[in-house]
């Protein structure tokens, strides 16, 4: 899979109140409406920034807080291709694979807003196309790499009537 | 090679000897998501062809987030959850019954030994009665709900020994926000968590839940604690279930253990906008508060309230402040209603609300207004998080926001206990 995008650079910790607030995610299941809200809290205008296929970029530990699927969802629906980040936060990291958002985790402080980066999932390796730098990504454990490849958990499990992940 | 609790779990729900690094598919005792989380859960069940429930007995889902309905969004979200438990004959906790981790202990289900998923992030609460109990999002909710089994990374475990008793007036929350400032966000992520030692294990029940419940805000997948004596009595209160406690072998292997003498700590806060972003409470005394909330799954609980009345007990509270009360579920509601604990709050001037998650999550109950400063007792202080990304929200223990709303500052509760 290659993805290719521009650069949306936050920082650490950031947790899934600032991805979607609550005051959204209790009232509907409606992406597209919880899309308009992805990082309002952080960037008022974030959603009317992003170009189909651009990248979440960001430090340690992305997506702590709380269980909420509408995190991945809202950023998926806003058109963002994947999220590279320094480490990411564990059912974050989780619900992101079984929705099939795809997950990087990588070195991101070299990377600036607005850098041209270019993602190859398979080859393990994140292009920043603005700087001429290439890193290693970590790669996805095989369980995740199975789901994100059936296109996320519900499909995983349409697909193969239950857990098949051996 | 010695086994830690959550190896010893995951090799008993999985029928393998396992260790950390394996990856396995295991038994799931009990599954339960809330109102934030089901309504997906059940959009992602219907998607994967769910039909039935693996064991209706076994699921649980809890409206506590936003309840009573304050929108007809959420009520129409409400209405799936309620239609989904009646078609599917599964456990429904309606409006007023409480907050779903306080309900879980309460419900007898979950005690030493038993493996849970629960579609929240504090469900690590249930850690403290020895069960392996972890958050996870809807998808993963609705596989749980089909199959009966999850799959999970079998994780390192970090263990805290905490030496000495804590001194009075420092209490189960002043010690977890401790730790999370020594270990930092994300100092246990993908890492299990074991809390022992003299402190721990001279720690009520309700005061254990605390620490466990916080274990994620250094975003550990587990808090385990070993069962004692208060566990067994905490069980044969609640449970007509048998279970087998989970003792880790004494060789077992740990990635790090972290020793600290909690003797002469001193009251903590966690200050806006991170809760790692720990100091001793008297750095910031005197700060003025607008708004007091105790209540959550973090510390809702009947000893809480009982802390808080003790304190408030012949004052009133500030007229600068708005006291709120969320009893964590309708049983501590009637206890506390029964040894006055209720009555002395609400003469002190606290407005109760309905047992449940209370304002903690921002879409009921007492948001904020811009630039207001809140003390609360819940686990979380991210912008925004109680509705209003223009207020800040700093954590403390049920004493000390009970101070708070008394003096209208950041105030060191020991001063009432002189």
């Amino acid at each position: 899979m290659l993805l290719s995008g521009k650069a949306h650079v936050f920082g650490d910790d950031i947790n899934t109140d600032y991805i979607i607030s609550g005051k959204y995610k209790f009232k509907t299941l409606d992406l597209a409406e919880l899309a308009r809200h992805v990082m309002e809290d952080l960037d008022p205008d974030f959603y009317r920034k992003i170009t189909a296929g651009d990248f979440i970029v960001a430090g340690r530990n992305f997506g702590c807080g709380s269980s909420r699927e509408q995190a991945p969802l809202a950023i998926k629906h806003a058109g963002i291709s994947a999220v590279v980040a320094g480490s990411f936060a564990r059912i974050f990291y989780r619900n992101a694979i079984n929705t099939g958002l795809p997950v990087v985790e990588c070195d991101t402080r070299a990377i600036e807003p607005g850098d041209e980066l270019e993602v190859d999932l398979g080859a393990g390796i994140l292009r920043n196309r603005t700087r001429g730098v290439e890193v290693g990504i970590t790669p996805l454990p095989a369980v995740m790499l199975k789901i994100l490849n059936d296109g996320g958990l519900a499909a995983h499990f349409r697909k193969h009537g239950g857990f098949s992940l051996d | 090679m010695g086994r830690s609790i959550i190896e010893k779990i995951l090799s008993r729900k999985s029928g393998q000897e396992v260790q950390a690094g394996d990856i396995v598919v295991a038994k799931v005792d009990f599954a339960m998501g809330q109102d934030g989380t089901s309504p997906l859960a059940i959009q992602a069940f219907r998607a994967m062809g769910g039909e039935a429930l693996f064991d209706p007995e076994k699921v649980a889902l809890v409206i506590d987030h936003s309840a009573p309905s304050p929108s007809e969004g959420v009520s129409n979200l409400h209405k799936l959850m309620r239609e989904f438990a009646r078609e599917t004959g599964c456990h429904l906790y309606d409006v007023g019954d409480g907050v779903c981790h306080q309900l879980m202990l309460e419900s007898g289900a979950v005690g030493p030994g038993s493996l849970v998923v629960g579609a929240d992030s504090h469900t690590c609460t249930y850690g403290a009665l020895n069960a392996f109990a972890t958050g996870v999002g809807s998808t993963d909710l609705a596989a749980a709900l089909i199959s009966g089994r999850m799959w999970f990374k079998v994780p390192p475990t970090l263990k805290f020994v905490c030496h000495g008793i804590l001194p009075p007036g420092v209490y189960s929350k002043d010690l977890i926000l401790f730790l999370i400032g020594q270990v930092t966000a994300d100092g246990a992520t993908y890492r299990s968590v074991e809390f022992g030692g003299e402190a721990i294990r001279a720690l009520s029940m309700e005061a254990r839940f605390t620490v466990s419940n916080m274990a994620v805000e250094m975003g550990a997948k587990a808090g385990l604690m070993e069962a004692d004596e208060r566990t067994a009595e905490w069980m044969a209160q609640y449970s007509r279930h048998t279970f087998e406690p989970v003792v880790p072998d004494p060789d077992a292997v740990y990635e790090q253990v972290l020793e600290f003498d909690v003797s002469r700590l001193e009251p903590q806060i966690a200050r806006p906008h991170r809760v790692d972003n720990v100091a001793p409470l008297g750095e910031v005394a005197g700060l003025p508060v607008d708004e007091a909330v105790l209540g959550t799954c973090t510390n809702g609980r009947l000893e809480d309230l009982r802390i808080a009345a003790a304190l408030v007990r012949g004052y009133r509270v500030s007229p600068n402040v708005r006291f709120i009360v969320a009893p964590a579920s309708r049983s501590v509601y009637l206890q506390a209603l029964r040894d006055g604990s209720l009555e002395t709050l609400v003469q002190a001037g606290a407005a109760v609300v309905t047992p449940g998650c209370g304002p903690c999550v921002g879409t009921h109950n007492g948001v904020p207004a811009d630039g207001e400063r809140v003390i609360s007792s819940a686990n979380r202080n991210f912008k925004g998080r109680m509705g209003n990304s223009k207020a800040e929200i700093y954590l403390a223990s049920p004493a000390a926001v009970a101070a708070a709303a008394l003096t209208g500052e950041i105030t060191d509760p020991r001063e009432f206990l002189k």
